[in-house]
């Protein structure tokens, strides 16, 4: 048995050296990492508008991404009454940089409602305008999230993307997997003839082709199926003060 | 009395042994047959029930397993005799734990969805016992050349078998192979507006038409397929190689 002393060196030598090299490779890597995780979630964006785009997002090389992102997209702020923040708003709710792209949905879902702040991407194309929100909610074993784009009339869904954690591949993770589960949020619609919200449901049971407030769940999946319902139903509620403003703004202005 | 002989002690000089003879070729084909580390070791199934349900992660996760396995156990062998004895274990998790990381950080920064995609799974590389196991059964008392051999020989080993695996699942799980990479080739299913497939069981005529009833067989996603499928695999070789039986 060696001595506790040169037992404490090695371990200690041991430590130092390892720290050092994550340190440095964390370090030195940390901010094209950043830069990777910003132009991911860029991408998701896009994905929801992919029917007003010439090329698949998911196919764009990054550079295309931040291009697009950059050119096309008007992105704003909005806390829970509706208002459009300033950049300085931005910087008080605890984001450096002052840019809606940089919200943490996790970090405002731990923060009390009333205080809480959302993204908004304004998505201008030669075939129309389109407003995308950002959801997060739980799914069967974590966090799910996404993006919902709506039409220029507030009411229709353009297209949207799911992402999640740690769902079952082949079940829950069907909702990022599969292309053809956001594609059936298509022209489904958030508020009925009379100006209800309705959100979109997720039945299970499927035959929801007529209906315009519902989609077919997945098979095998029902409490991601259901976390995406929820999530859909209390994501876009958060939208609704804005929403609401701006279709009344839209009736005035003809 | 006993005679006592002065014998001059022969001096064998010792050949400089080939970088890769045939020590170095046993470690490496080995772990693909009669030493493979899941089908005969039987280590390292919880990683191979998790990942396997498509090939794509599999392929990603074989590499990097390759990648830990070998390089621990070249880091291992170096250092074999400087650790301490009480700190064994821990000094081999540290070791194992950095590399992980290592890998973690380089997906990150040269394939961030792919590391969105495996996330999960490359943590669970620190708990995978063969890495763990090839320290401890080998690096611990070989030289480091041999030692990062059958690192990466087991590693290989263990890929091979994932994909193996993973092919069968993903076929006949999901009608894909590939799904999820820029290579993807959908194999059997409906096709409609979104995803062509070359057996195209909507069909009305043709080759496709003949599976009009097919479903996937929803039993290959989950995680209890994998490990009939493994059984099956341990059956096979072993009624290959009678000798195996009852090794492990």
């Amino acid at each position: 048995m060696n001595s506790t002393s040169s037992v404490i060196r090695f371990v200690v030598i041991m430590t130092a050296g390892v720290a050092l090299t994550l340190a440095l490779l964390s370090t030195s890597w940390g901010g094209q990492i950043k830069a990777n995780e910003a132009i991911f979630n860029k991408r998701a964006i896009l994905g929801a508008v992919s029917d007003y785009l010439t090329e698949d997002p998911k196919l764009m090389p990054d550079g295309k991404i931040e291009e697009l992102f950059g050119s096309k997209v008007e992105q704003i702020a909005l806390d829970m009454s509706g208002a459009v923040l300033t950049k300085e708003d931005i910087v008080a709710s605890g984001y450096k940089g002052g840019k809606p792209e940089n919200i943490d949905l996790a970090k405002e879902k731990k923060k009390p409602e009333a205080e809480r702040i959302f993204p908004l991407y304004i998505f201008n194309s030669e075939k129309g305008k389109s407003y995308i929100l950002s959801i997060r909610g739980s799914g069967l074993w974590d966090e799910i999230w996404g993006n919902i784009a709506l039409k220029d009339d507030l009411t229709t869904i353009a297209g949207a993307t799911f992402d999640h954690k740690g769902e079952t591949p082949g079940l829950g993770a069907e909702i990022k997997d599969n292309p053809t589960f956001p594609s059936r949020f298509k022209g489904k619609k958030i508020f009925n003839e009379a100006g209800v919200y309705t959100s979109v449901d997720v039945k299970k049971t499927g035959g929801t082709d007529g209906n315009p407030y519902a989609v077919d769940g997945i098979s095998g999946a029902t409490v991601t199926a259901d976390g995406v319902a929820e999530m859909l139903q209390r994501g876009i509620k958060y939208y609704l003060p804005y929403l609401n403003k701006q279709a009344a703004a839209k009736k005035i202005n003809g | 009395m006993a005679e006592t002989t002065a014998t001059t002690p022969e001096v064998t000089v010792k050949e400089k042994e080939p970088l890769f003879g045939k020590a170095e070729k046993k470690l490496l084909l080995d772990p693909l047959g009669d030493t493979n580390p899941i089908t005969i070791q039987v280590l390292g199934i919880c990683s191979a029930l998790a990942v396997t349900s498509l090939v794509y992660p599999s392929v990603v996760m074989a590499i990097a397993v390759v990648f830990v396995c070998g390089f621990s156990s070249l880091f291992t062998s170096l250092v074999r005799n400087k650790i301490p004895k009480q700190v064994r274990m821990i000094v081999q998790l540290v070791i194992i734990a950095t590399l992980v990381t290592i890998v973690e950080l380089t997906l990150k920064r040269f394939n961030y969805p792919i590391y969105k995609q495996l996330s999960v799974y490359i943590g669970l590389i620190i708990t995978n016992c063969i890495v763990m196991g090839r320290l401890e059964a080998y690096a611990m008392a070989n030289r480091p050349w041999r030692a990062f051999v059958d690192g990466l020989g087991n590693g290989v080993g263990y890929g091979v078998i994932l994909i193996i695996v993973a092919v069968i699942r993903e076929v006949f799980g999901k009608g894909t192979l590939f799904a999820g990479s820029p290579i993807q080739i959908n194999i059997i299913g409906a096709s409609n507006d979104e995803i062509g497939y070359l057996i195209n069981t909507a069909a009305e005529s043709g080759f496709g038409s003949l599976f009009a009833g097919y479903y996937n067989n929803n039993l290959m996603v989950l995680p209890a397929a994998a490990m009939f499928i493994i059984g099956v695999l341990i059956w096979i070789q072993r009624s290959y190689r009678p000798t195996l039986v009852d090794v492990s």
